[in-house]
């Protein structure tokens, strides 16, 4: 019964990044060319929205739908894992115009050419998975 | 049905992203994208060359089903919630676009130039998006997230981390931009 429901918010994230055209290359291209609001809405928009909805549940403690605690946990503090591993992210999204999300949309929107985006992103995950220990963080 | 086929605009798109998130959390998980190409690598058998792939890759088995889940969502809405969804990028992106060699840029959702069927044959466009793929996994595990891990999770809860992380995205998508594609196209 449970597994319907992850299926049924993926189903409706993946309506919502190709309606919203945030799956669209050519968007993240627009983007990062500062020519139109149109991403930097979406992004804003879902953190203001964000924000409030954390701070409720941590305020007031709002429980899971099962009535367990919701847990934050902080994220490790460091610098240069964040932005060099931000940069060859970014460098990598900017070039296929995809993130992790949106490229598996992208499939079920029958855009076959992402499969190689997806067994690159695949092989970036295994490369630093191999290579971790030897990696400044 | 007019409206189900227009394009969401971004006040409504970001505002159900954030629901998505908090559904997410009102069910006890994270929002998280990224992990699940972790996730495959495991299950894929990447366990027995690393210890970083030792998991009960199962354990994240509802994270495939939001991953499937996006696949669906994808299908569903370019087949039954949309009408021309080329989206109306600026027209001086679009010229731009066409001065690079996007010949199909404000035509199409994405350009035919990289995501055509044709470019099965181009040597050219398979190693851009691979390379382009292997940044995004190699990048979103190095940084410990992607955009929904880190824009939308992290920043949502105020961590630092996620906003050096943002900042790095966005280092790395403007040098891509403004000094590599003049380069490669």
């Amino acid at each position: 019964m449970k597994s319907i429901i992850y299926l049924i918010i993926g189903i409706f994230f993946g309506i919502v990044m190709l309606k919203s055209e945030a799956a669209s290359w050519f968007r993240i291209y627009e983007m990062f060319q500062f020519k139109s609001f149109h991403m930097y809405g979406i992004i804003g928009s879902a953190l203001v929205l964000g924000i409030i909805f954390i701070q409720l549940i941590k305020r007031y403690k709002i429980k899971t739908f099962n009535g367990e605690q919701i847990h934050f946990t902080d994220k490790n503090k460091s610098v240069f894992r964040y932005l060099f591993g931000g940069i060859i992210f970014g460098l990598g999204w900017a070039l296929v115009g995809a993130c992790p999300g949106p490229m598996f949309t992208l499939l079920g929107a029958g855009f076959f050419p992402i499969i190689i985006v997806i067994l690159g992103a695949l092989l970036g995950t295994w490369f630093y998975g191999l290579l971790k220990n030897r990696l400044p963080h | 049905m007019d409206l189900i086929n227009q394009p969401l605009p971004w006040y409504v798109a970001g505002p159900l992203i954030a629901l998505t998130m908090l559904l997410l959390l009102l069910v006890g998980k994270n929002f998280g994208m990224s992990s699940n190409l972790r996730t495959i690598c495991t299950a894929l058998g990447a366990d027995k060359t690393c210890d970083f792939f030792c998991f009960d890759w199962k354990e994240q088995r509802w994270n495939l089903l939001v991953m499937l889940g996006a696949v669906i969502g994808g299908f569903i809405a370019v087949n039954y919630l949309s009408g021309d969804i080329a989206p109306e990028i600026n027209p001086e992106v679009i010229n731009n676009l066409k001065s690079l060699g996007f010949e199909s840029a404000g035509s199409s959702y994405l350009p035919l130039e990289l995501f055509g069927t044709a470019i099965f044959s181009s040597v050219k466009s398979i190693f851009i998006l691979l390379i382009g793929g292997v940044l995004v996994g190699f990048g979103a595990r190095y940084a410990g997230g992607c955009t929904s891990g880190h824009a939308i999770s992290g920043l949502s809860n105020l961590q630092l981390p996620s906003l050096i992380a943002v900042i790095g995205f966005f280092i790395g998508g403007l040098v891509m931009v403004h000094l590599i594609f003049p380069l490669i196209f």
